[in-house]
């Protein structure tokens, strides 16, 4: 099993469930983490997660105001605010391959389906601390690469177009304001 | 909060961009494997939750109570869109949360009134005694379970809502076969 270092890490839960609130927080806590911040619905997610900057948010799907569908569209959006790269982790009753799919489409970096369990939460947190997908960005897509499994065996159209490119390193606006010149 | 600042990879293709972030989170894994005797951080969190256990009770009553409340407003109102929302997610709520609580044959008669109100496309034909049957087959299967038969008592009154909530949204939607494929039934595509 890996070892996280969870008192570093800062959550954030969105559910507008007060007793799931409350037993995620005590998973959490059980885990070793100390920051832990709540919202109970979308919107005052939205808020939360700019406010406090998370480095993981734990969001249920059905919510009022917004659902954590469009919390997730919302935060997946390049330059639009602090953090778009954010681990997202939707827990939710649904487990349906088409909702999966729609969570997946929307940016969510991991599912979870209730009723949840102190393992299954513990694995999902490692899964995006340890082993993080890079992101890819076209038109209609901005989150987390969505083949997380490169099959050999595949047999298709490559719908990705284009060759292999230099990897260019971006410059945060910190360090252009620092770099002489 | 001081604003999040990260460095990225690019590599620019044809149609797409692959990103790799800096992996700020990184530093808080260690790869020292765990010896036995050590503390789990797992069964912490179990400890933890079962520490809680005390309230579970408590918790259920409410949301048992508020699934109630919601039908009440459905028979007295009908399905607005608000009394339908407000069903489904008190269905929706105990159906993710009984097994937690301890009681998880109630999860499916839960299940079964979400999929009642999820998969009927006018909200209108549903019939009303469906929806008390449900709410009470809830009901009275967490408030019998410390019976010796209850799981049994449970899993017949599951199966037999569930029987007559298919023939009906079967019949509803008749005329939708991406809707019946869902009902007639895909497995869960999440992992345990």
């Amino acid at each position: 099993m890996v070892r996280i270092d969870f008192n570093r890490l800062r959550f954030l839960v969105i559910d507008d469930n007060a007793h799931m609130r409350r037993m995620l927080r005590t998973l959490l806590h059980g885990f070793g983490a100390r920051e832990v911040y709540e919202a109970e619905d979308g919107a005052a997610g939205l808020e939360a997660f700019t406010h406090y900057i998370p480095d993981i948010i734990i969001t249920d799907w059905a919510m009022p105001i917004f659902d954590g569908l469009e919390l997730a569209q919302m935060i997946r959006q390049p330059g639009a605010n602090a953090n778009p790269y954010v681990a997202i982790i939707m827990l939710t009753g649904h487990s349906e391959k088409k909702r999966v799919t729609a969570a997946r489409d929307a940016g969510v970096t991991e599912f979870l389906a209730k009723p949840i369990s102190a393992k299954g939460l513990y694995q999902r947190i490692v899964n995006v601390v340890a082993n993080p997908r890079p992101f890819i960005k076209t038109k209609t897509y901005f989150g987390p690469d969505r083949r997380r499994n490169a099959n050999a065996a595949y047999v298709g159209p490559e719908r990705r177009k284009g060759g292999k490119a230099d990897t260019i390193r971006q410059t945060t606006l910190l360090e252009k304001v620092r770099s002489p010149g | 909060m001081a604003p999040y600042k990260n460095t990225a990879a690019i590599a620019t293709y044809g149609d797409h961009e692959v990103i790799k972030p800096e992996n700020k989170l990184r530093k808080y894994v260690s790869d020292t494997p765990f010896v036995p005797g050590e503390d789990d951080p797992v069964a912490r969190a179990e400890m933890a939750l079962a520490a809680l256990s005390g309230e579970f009770g408590a918790m259920m009553d409410e949301e048992c109570a508020r699934l109630d409340k919601e039908r009440h407003a459905v028979m007295a109102n009908g399905f607005t869109k608000a009394n339908k929302e407000g069903l489904f997610h008190a269905a929706h709520d105990i159906k993710g949360q009984a097994a937690t609580f301890g009681y998880p044959a109630v999860a499916s008669a839960a299940d079964s009134l979400c999929r009642l109100i999820e998969y009927t496309p006018d909200s209108s034909r549903i019939p009303a005694k469906l929806v008390d049957q449900h709410v009470d087959a809830v009901r009275a299967i967490y408030r019998e379970y410390s019976r010796s038969d209850a799981q049994d008592l449970a899993s017949m009154l599951t199966v037999r809502l569930r029987e007559v909530t298919d023939e009906f949204l079967i019949h509803e939607n008749r005329n939708r076969p991406d809707i019946l494929e869902q009902i007639t039934g895909a497995p869960s595509a999440v992992p345990e």
